[in-house]
């Protein structure tokens, strides 16, 4: 990293050694992603970003420092404080005091986070020092294990309370040293992690000890001498001791002392203790001090133990070789174990303050949960791209050897927060954009320029290209384009070209698009209310249609369509006085009946339409007619766009199984006997082929499809999906509908997909540097070829993950680029390309690649590839691969970058230590693991919905947000802060929040005060409290208020409005809820965290014995 | 002779029929060798004003084969309360209700001027009658408006309670929903889909079972009429709907390319038109109008392809079977008048544009129903605008001069059997002893269907004579015939009128004289034209000429006064003069000949003449031509160039046309404006006698004629010339060097020339 940063960055340069320092210090906080006060955060930042913003990390370095030694004696000197000091980068909580103080002033997860991430850090140390690491590693692991035993305590004694910080100190310190000096600051990195978690906790000072080895780790892993040296320096003389002491034990306790699996665990037991270890050392260990914050109190000192699992403390087939002492500790401490809340909670705190910087080759971004600016420098906004990995390794052979899927989830159309600019848009005028000849890559800041700015070198193919002579540029002296600031293609990451004809189709400009509203009026629809609430809504939405920039009205026309067994088409020209209804009843041969009249200006047939939208409840309120027909529904759609030659959208409101007889007819097939068993893909897949052929046309048209459906049975989502899916719209289901409780969420929705940004007809490419390729898509898309992405309608909600493989070896110079360029016709009919370019850094280390990771895209991905494999594998197998190819991942981080430490340890890559819980709700998803209450279309539905989904979107869902309610601060506009998705974590005295981006669960323990009840929902007992409730009370107390605030705020912050759903403890309705409990054991046979952990554990030593 | 011209003419304006002969030779051989046939023109309808409708149930004859109708010539037994059947001898008993009946107490049905009677019965349900509405919709503005004006007004003429329907088409074809309030909604077919009329009713809704779906008994009740009633719906209900729902009539949106034509779904329109009353009142008078102002050019039944460079087909392309789409839209529209007809609905079509409208391929529609056909130029013409208006006018009693779904059953003496009609009307293919094997028309039944029929709708009812030479018939013996026709009428009534007549038979070896003499010129000059035009819709234009020449030339051998091989000596009786030289005129007419006129002129033009009476018949053959002069009162004319003299003006009535033409003086006197001064208002009322007389025609004719005032030189004078005998042509102009006349300039032969001609002919012993 900081070698390829060096190397791209002059201004880096200037300040190398502090930056670096800073670097890696930040780095070690930003992997450890404690929640580290700003200044240390910003000590972060400023290495990574660098070296853009010094100052406050500078300010913090120059103690921690460099003057490594003056800076840890001085935090020696203040035991209390190195630990802070530690603490205070990654957890503040811990300084605050010993483990308790920290764990009572700090939220226990806080505390427990930090902790873990101390182990995190550790094992990053560990990986990058594998080889001598071993024995530290192994010992924080050891805390875990050891607690219990007696050596523990010894090892306890030994590190005592100041050793330990002091190690840790040194450790710290070694690793930002190490990687400081060497030049490759992966393993300073490493250690910095590894040195951070240690530090913390006792086992701090174990870890150190690896951290010595350390040294020869960093040698490694890249610059082994120098982070060597800067290793023994700081560490040395307590090193030497600790080392002594920690080898000898850890060597001894590793396989002697912890029988069980590692020797190590002696020096680790410490942490681990902490880690894991409340549960058992720590406990002794700490005794009081965990206590007093007992999970807390017990995180801050098991640092590190997340990643790695005691295999002792898992109750896995080592459980046997675990000494008997271990045996009865079958549990292992939840609060040992990563947590997503901590990792979340660290990155906001880390990264959130300061704007993300683009103009770094290979950074990684914050987490989706922070919250933080972005500041196009020369590559696309994270809210446009992210990778799973932002170092890619130079060769394929290595890639495959991770087993690290390298993906890029790309959001081409995101909406950006209003600070953000929105991409400029560059007009050539005739003749288009600039390309290269070769590859029509489009100009992006990475093009060179040569010959005194006469030709440009394509920077993913190296073809030269001639510069057109109006586009010609002098350079300046650094090879810089003079024009450089004034032209967004040569300085952003984002920005947007005006399309020239050439880039239509027919080469003819394209009109305006439409919408069209296709409402199904049979029996069920009407006398639900359906039909008069969205006509109502309609006649206020219909203003609210998307328009370009600050245009005073919508360019888009619009139509209306009723049906049920057949079609009612509405001439609404404005010149009639009303409404005329074309009846088409040929649906076997569906056409349009009508042209001029049928999509109009709202402004203009302003009257008719109004007239129409009052009528259409009326004419149909006595209809008797329950069967529908659906493709010819599209099919008419399409036909009108056709005849109008231009791209739209059909929101479709659908209500039933089309059984009426016509194309696309459907029968009802629902089987729940298929599940488990090898056809259970075939409740996936569309019934007929119909629809994909119909897809195709509509694509090909630009004929955009959403579909809101309103079932109150089975309705075949499987199929009546693939249209909407396939030509990039969206679909929305509010089973069992009901006026008086979903009416509200079903009109935001509505709202929301009528206003929201909308781009037609588009195509989009991703190129790449030589060397890798675009090879795999997953998204709402039709592909008639490899490369093309085909999208009817593409809207800002709308997420593209592309696979990538390699086809050749990258550089490490040049690193790896990606340009994503979408071209689509925007709403007042403009044809555009977007694009989006990302340069990532490549990597001849593993170590650099699981650095660089992304835990959540990487879910997003393995998610999207896992439920397109249901499709055609069934469902365990996919859950098998999915299982092996995530144990690998690991096992080969284990394997190449942390194999110092024993082979029972569990040791996850910092980046990567959220994978096995996140993959572990992937696995218990209701596509793969339904439960009884799951019908066919919700998978289905859930099915197609996850595959358009953003990381953020699939974080949430997968790992919905808990928030404690009760604990929020009425004066505050923050949310309380969240926690962990567990019953455990819930107390019967108060109100929890849950929210997965679909619903939101609002849940009330059984004796939670009555004052709040009473302030919540205006019921004076829990008993009163009605869970028919589609919404809070509105009440005017501050309690009241704030509740509704944060809910309106969640809902704010998603694609849809969520269901709210009030669940009172103990009430039937919980089963749903705690089906969303996703660490804890699930009734549908889903495994609860800890023990999927421990599986993972299984699987990755049987990978790797 | 002046009484059997009393006789026929009597016999015409009591029964509405003429025979050709009025004295029937009395064996086939005798029969076959008068060249002419024996047939009739039959006119069912035809207005009577000393004719009040009984009020009861015809008698009939019980012999389940025969069933005729008690009349006249019956004999009765009063005291046995017993008639004999004129026609099988069967013997009835009177019905009870007769039993009062005596030689002076007589039933109307037993009166020898009762030989027409009509009577009203009371059978089924009373349906109103039904008026669908067809429009295309693919017109220039100007057109469209003034098809709008022109329905709207119509709604006024209809009678209240009749049920209206409304489809229009053009790219698509829209059924018009009439009974919904506020939004007006239509079902849309594509243009080019040929559906089945069970699809049709289907997605119309029309289908039985759809309707009893939820509510099952409550909703059957009301029963089909209220289905049925979304689209065609009573005037007085929702004649403001219609009003503003005609008004906001678009122009068919789909834009049109230069160079192409609309797209106009004719074809299915009319399908889908046929299917809706098909399904909805089978059996029922009903009237399906359709207003075109163009080709079909899409879909079945189109007639022409939608590319303007590609012109629509002539004669000259189906000589060289160069019409590409002709057969199989004749077919297609010939399928959906066949269908129509057996429903008893009838098909008019009214075809306004400048080109044709390939009324070619959909003239069986109207002809095959009984519907109208008229072709104009402009639905913004007073042509089209009188013509519609005239469709809905009233007879004297105030009722419309419309009938529907007539049943015309024809019964013969056994010497007689019946070869066939040529009309506008359907065989219901009634087999039965009087149905002769030799076929002249449409045979092979006694029965046809006339799905709608006016006052002057006649039909030629064609017979043989089978009574073998060596079995003669007693002297005083009497061949009779009788029709019944069952018709709707417009007041909604069932009615039944029999006509029953009854001619001499006649030995034609021993009495050629009397058969002679009792020959209708006129009739038969109609009766022959109708099997020539009948002929020529299916043989080519020359063979048929022939045939018509052949059977004139034997004609004339036959009743020819003549030495052999002289053809001066030629003389034919006057029963027989005015034979040839209608012969001459209809061997001219557009009837047979198509030179000079498109395939869908030569279609209007036949469709009229089969189905007009023996007057208009006449005048479609030979044109009437009155001369107004100075010299004397007006006065009728030879049709012939001498009779087109400078000082006179020419009315010439051609049925399609009426012409007036001022001769040369007489146009040079109306420029120099004399008929201004008041010294010469002889003058001007000269130049308006014939406008007033034109007028007149004018007043009376349907379709409306063209209306053409021209003069002498003027472009407009073709129709004129081209009509006369053109007895002086810039070939013989010096050679007859009379007075004047114009000379035409044309190579056809004169009445002259093709009298020597035929008399040569006649004479020679060769033939």
């Amino acid at each position: 990293m900081s070698v390829n940063q060096q190397a791209h960055t002059g201004p880096p340069y200037g300040q190398p050694q502090p930056g670096y320092q800073g670097y890696q210090q930040p780095a070690y906080g930003g992997q450890s992603l404690p929640g580290v006060p700003q200044s240390q955060y910003g000590a972060y930042n400023g290495p990574m970003p660098g070296y853009q913003q010094p100052v406050p990390p500078q300010g913090y370095f120059p103690s921690l420092g460099f003057p490594s030694k003056g800076s840890p004696v001085s935090l020696n000197s203040d035991t209390s404080l190195a630990p802070n000091f530690i603490g205070s980068l990654r957890a503040p909580p811990t300084s605050g005091a010993p483990p308790p103080a920290s764990g009572a002033s700090h939220p226990s997860g806080h505390l427990a986070y930090s902790p873990f991430e101390h182990g995190d850090v550790q094992n990053g140390i560990p990986a990058s020092a594998a080889p001598m690491q071993r024995p530290p590693a192994s010992q924080p692991f050891l805390p875990g294990s050891a607690p219990t035993p007696v050596s523990q305590i010894s090892t306890f004694q030994q590190y005592g309370p100041p050793p330990a910080s002091v190690q840790q100190l040194r450790n710290h310190m070694a690793g930002m040293t190490i990687g400081s000096t060497a030049a490759s600051a992966p393993p300073p990195a490493g250690l910095g992690y590894g040195v951070g978690p240690s530090s913390y906790p006792p086992t701090t000072g174990a870890p150190r000890p690896p951290a010595m080895p350390g040294p020869p780790l960093t040698g490694q892993t890249v610059a082994g001498p120098p982070s060597s040296q800067p290793n023994h320096v700081s560490s040395p003389p307590p090193p030497s001791s600790m080392a002594g002491l920690h080898p000898g034990t850890p060597m001894s306790g590793l396989h002697g002392p912890p029988p069980p699996t590692h020797p190590p665990q002696p020096g680790y037991q410490m942490q681990q203790n902490g880690s894991f270890g409340q549960m058992r050392g720590p406990q002794p260990n700490y005794g009081g001090a965990y206590p007093g914050a007992p999970n807390y109190g017990s995180p801050p000192g098991p640092p590190p133990p997340p990643k790695r699992l005691d295999p002792d403390s898992i109750p896995s087939p080592q459980l046997n070789e675990l000494p008997p002492q271990q045996k009865p500790r079958h549990r292992i401490d939840p609060d040992a174990i990563p947590s997503p809340i901590q990792v979340i909670e660290d990155d906001r705190n880390n990264r959130g303050s300061e704007p993300f910087v683009t103009g770094v080759r290979g950074q990684v971004p914050p987490l989706v949960t922070t919250n933080f600016l972005v500041k196009d420098q020369g590559n696309a906004s994270p809210r446009y791209i992210r990778c799973t990995s932002y170092n890619i390794p130079c060769t394929s052979d290595m890639a495959k050897q991770s087993q690290v899927p390298l993906a890029a989830v790309i959001k081409p159309l995101a909406t950006l927060p209003p600070e953000e600019t929105l991409p400029y848009l560059v007009d050539h005028g005739e003749s288009g954009p600039v390309r290269c000849n070769r590859c029509k890559a489009y100009m992006c800041p990475f093009m060179q320029f040569i010959e005194g700015g006469r030709r440009f070198q394509c920077c993913f193919c190296s073809c030269v290209t001639e510069v057109p002579p109006h586009y010609f540029q002098h350079l300046d002296h650094t090879g810089k384009r003079v024009d450089f600031y004034d032209r967004p293609e040569l300085s952003l990451g984002s920005y947007e070209f005006l399309a020239t004809v050439d880039y239509c189709k027919n080469n003819k400009f394209p009109s305006p698009p439409a919408f069209i509203f296709m409402i199904d009026v049979s029996y069920n629809a009407v006398k639900s209310g359906l039909v008069r609430l969205i006509c109502e809504e309609l006649k206020s939405l219909l203003d609210y249609l998307p328009r370009e920039g600050n245009m005073e009205e919508s360019a888009i026309r619009v139509g209306f369509v009723t049906y049920n067994k057949v079609l009612h088409f509405y001439n609404v020209k404005s010149s009639l006085a009303q409404p005329q209804m074309m009846v088409v009843s040929d649906v076997a041969d569906m056409f349009v009946p009508l042209l001029d009249g049928f999509l109009v200006n709202v402004n203009e047939s302003r009257t008719v339409i109004a007239s129409l939208l009052d009528q259409i409840p009326e004419m149909f309120a006595d209809t008797r007619e329950t069967e529908t027909v659906f493709a010819p529904v599209i099919q008419a759609g399409l036909e009108a766009l056709k005849a109008a030659e231009c791209a739209g959208k059909l929101f479709i409101f659908h209500t039933s199984l089309p059984i009426a007889e016509a194309p696309g007819k459907l029968k009802n097939r629902d089987d729940r006997k298929l599940i488990n068993t090898d056809k259970e893909k075939t409740l996936f897949q569309p019934q007929t082929s119909f629809y994909n052929n119909l897809a195709k046309d509509c694509v090909a048209q630009g004929c955009c499809v959403d579909l809101f459906l309103f079932p109150n049975q089975y309705l075949d989502v499987a199929t009546l999906g693939v249209v909407p899916y396939q030509t990039g719209g969206s679909i929305y289901k509010y089973a069992y509908f009901q006026l008086e409780t979903d009416q509200y969420r079903f009109l935001n929705d509505l709202r929301r997909d009528v206003q929201k940004e909308v781009g037609f007809d588009a195509v989009m490419r991703v190129r790449t540097s030589t060397g890798i390729r675009a090879t795999d898509f997953f998204g709402a898309f039709y592909m008639s070829n490899t490369t093309d992405v085909e999208m009817a309608g593409l809207d800002c909600d709308k997420t593209i993950t592309v696979e990538f493989k390699h086809d050749d070896k990258l550089s490490e110079d040049s690193g790896a680029l990606l340009q994503c360029a979408l071209l689509y016709t925007s709403c007042a009919g403009q044809r555009r390309l977007r694009i989006h370019n990302l340069s990532l850094n490549c990597c001849t280390q593993l170590a650099d690649l699981y650095r660089n990771c992304e835990t959540d895209t990487l879910i997003n991905y393995l998610a999207k590839y896992a439920y397109r494999g249901v499709l055609n594998s069934p469902v365990k197998t996919v859950r098998d691969a999915l299982i092996n190819q995530c144990a690998q991942i690991l096992a080969c981080y284990r394997k190449n970058c942390a194999s110092p430490s024993s082979a029972g340890q569990l040791i996850l890559p910092e980046c990567m230590k959220l994978l096995p819980v996140y993959l572990n709700c992937v696995l218990k998803s209701d596509v793969l693991q339904p439960g009884p209450e799951v019908t066919t279309d919700d998978r289905a539905y859930i099915r197609q919905l996850v595959t358009s989904m953003d990381v953020a979107e699939t974080n949430v869902f997968f790992y919905p947000r808990l928030l404690p309610l009760t604990k929020a601060d009425v004066d505050s506009d923050s949310l309380p802060a969240a926690i962990r998705n567990s019953e455990e974590r819930l107390s019967k005295g108060d109100i929890y929040l849950l929210e997965n981006g679909l619903n939101v669960f609002v849940w009330v323990g059984v004796s939670v005060q009555q004052g709040l009840i009473q302030n919540l929902f205006g019921v004076s007992s829990f008993s009163q409290i009605s869970n028919a409730l589609s919404t809070l009370p509105v009440l005017e107390n501050p309690f009241s208020k704030k509740v509704r605030s944060i809910v309106d705020m969640i809902q704010g912050q998603r694609s849809r409005y969520m269901k709210l759903i009030i669940v009172k403890q103990e009430d039937k309705l919980e089963m749903l809820f705690k089906h969303f409990l996703v660490e804890d054991k699930s009734l549908s046979g889903g495994a609860s965290y800890v023990d999927f952990l421990c599986h993972m554990h299984k699987e990755i030593r049987q990978l790797l014995s | 002779m002046a009484t059997y011209l009393e006789f026929i003419q009597q016999n015409e304006e009591r029964d509405g029929v003429r025979f050709s002969w009025n004295v029937w030779p009395s064996s086939r051989l005798e029969a076959t060798r008068m060249v002419v046939p024996l047939a009739c023109l039959l006119t069912p309808l035809k207005e009577r004003l000393d004719l009040p409708p009984v009020q009861y149930e015809p008698v009939l004859c019980s012999r389940p084969t025969c069933k005729a109708v008690l009349n006249p010539l019956c004999q009765v037994d009063y005291r046995a309360k017993l008639w004999a059947c004129n026609f099988c001898f069967q013997r009835n008993q009177f019905p009870p209700a007769y039993a009062g009946i005596s030689e002076v107490n007589q039933p109307a049905e037993l009166m020898p001027q009762f030989s027409t009677i009509e009577y009203i019965v009371q059978r089924g349900p009373q349906t109103p009658l039904i008026f669908l509405y067809v429009v295309d919709t693919c017109l220039e503005e100007e057109d469209l408006q003034a098809l709008k004006e022109s329905l709207q007004m119509s709604l006024s003429l209809l009678p209240p309670d009749a049920l209206v329907g409304l489809i229009t088409f053009g790219r698509m074809v829209q059924v018009h929903e009439l009974s919904c309030e506020g939004i007006s909604k239509s079902y849309v077919f594509r243009g080019t889909k040929d559906l089945a009329a069970k699809q049709i009713q289907d997605m119309l809704g029309l289908s039985r079972p759809a309707v009893p779906m939820q509510q099952g008994r409550p909703l059957q009740t009301p029963e089909q009429p209220v289905i049925s009633s979304r689209f065609l719906q009573p005037v007085h209900k929702i004649d403001m709907n219609l009003t503003d729902l005609l008004g906001e009539l678009q122009r068919d949106p789909w834009p049109v390319t230069q160079g192409k034509r609309p797209l106009r779904s004719t074809g299915v329109a009319l399908s889908i038109a046929v299917g809706l009353l098909e399904g909805t009142f089978p059996n029922t008078g009903a009237r399906i109008m359709l207003f075109t102002g163009g080709p079909p050019t899409q879909g079945p039944g189109m007639v022409v392809g939608d590319e303007l460079k590609t012109p629509i087909r002539s004669w000259h392309d189906i000589e060289k079977d160069n019409a590409r789409f002709m057969k199989k839209a004749t077919k297609h529209y010939e399928t959906l008048a066949n269908r129509s007809a057996a429903n008893g609905h009838c098909i008019d079509i009214y075809a306004c544009a400048l080109d044709q409208t390939g009324l070619l391929e959909m003239k069986c529609c109207a002809n095959l129903t009984g519907g109208h056909m008229v072709m104009g130029d402009s639905f913004n013409t007073s042509l089209f605008k009188q013509t519609f208006q005239r469709v809905f006018s009233k007879g004297y009693n105030g009722e419309f001069r419309m009938a529907f779904g007539a049943n015309l059953d024809v019964k013969t003496s056994r010497e007689l059997k019946i070869a066939g009609a040529i009309g506008p009307c359907i065989s219901l293919n009634a087999k039965g002893p009087c149905v002769s094997e030799n076929e002249l028309g449409i045979g092979g039944t006694s029965q046809w269907k006339i799905c709608s029929l006016d006052p002057s709708t006649t039909l030629a009812i064609y017979f043989e004579v089978v009574n073998q030479h060596n079995a003669p018939i007693p002297q005083g013996g009497r061949g009779a015939v009788q029709f019944v026709t069952q018709y709707q009428h417009s007041s909604t009534q069932r009615r039944i009128r029999v006509t029953t007549i009854a001619r001499n038979w006649a030995d034609a070896q021993t009495q050629l004289q009397h058969i002679e003499a009792a020959f209708d010129q006129e009739a038969a000059a109609v009766l022959m034209a109708r099997l020539g035009v009948y002929r020529a819709e299916s043989e080519e234009g020359p063979d048929v000429l022939r045939w018509l020449d052949r059977q004139l030339i034997r004609l004339c051998q036959k009743f020819g006064q003549y030495n052999k091989d002289d053809p001066n000596s030629f003389r034919l009786s006057e029963s027989f003069s005015l034979y040839p030289q209608f012969i001459f005129h209809l061997r001219r007419s557009p009837f047979l000949q198509v030179f000079n006129n498109s395939p869908d002129e030569s279609s209007y033009y036949r469709h009229h003449f089969a189905r007009q009476d023996l007057t208009q018949s006449l005048i479609m053959i030979q044109p009437i031509l009155y001369a107004y002069s100075f010299h004397g009162p007006p006065e009728p004319v030879l049709l012939d160039s001498s009779s087109i003299l400078p000082d006179r003006i020419l009315l010439m009535d051609t049925f399609f046309q009426i012409v007036i033409y001022l001769g040369e003086t007489i146009a040079q006197w109306q420029k120099a404006g004399y008929q201004d001064m008041p010294e010469y208002e002889n003058f001007k009322h000269l130049l308006q006698a014939p406008l007033d007389d034109a007028q007149e025609i004018l007043q009376t004719r349907f379709p409306m004629p063209r209306y053409i005032h021209t003069e002498h030189g003027g472009s407009q004078a073709r129709f004129l010339l081209s009509k006369v005998n053109p007895s002086q042509t810039h070939n013989n102009l010096y050679a007859w060097g009379q007075e004047s006349g114009a000379p035409i300039l044309t190579d056809d032969v004169s009445l002259q020339v093709f009298m020597d001609h035929l008399k040569k002919l006649a004479v020679s012993s060769a033939s």
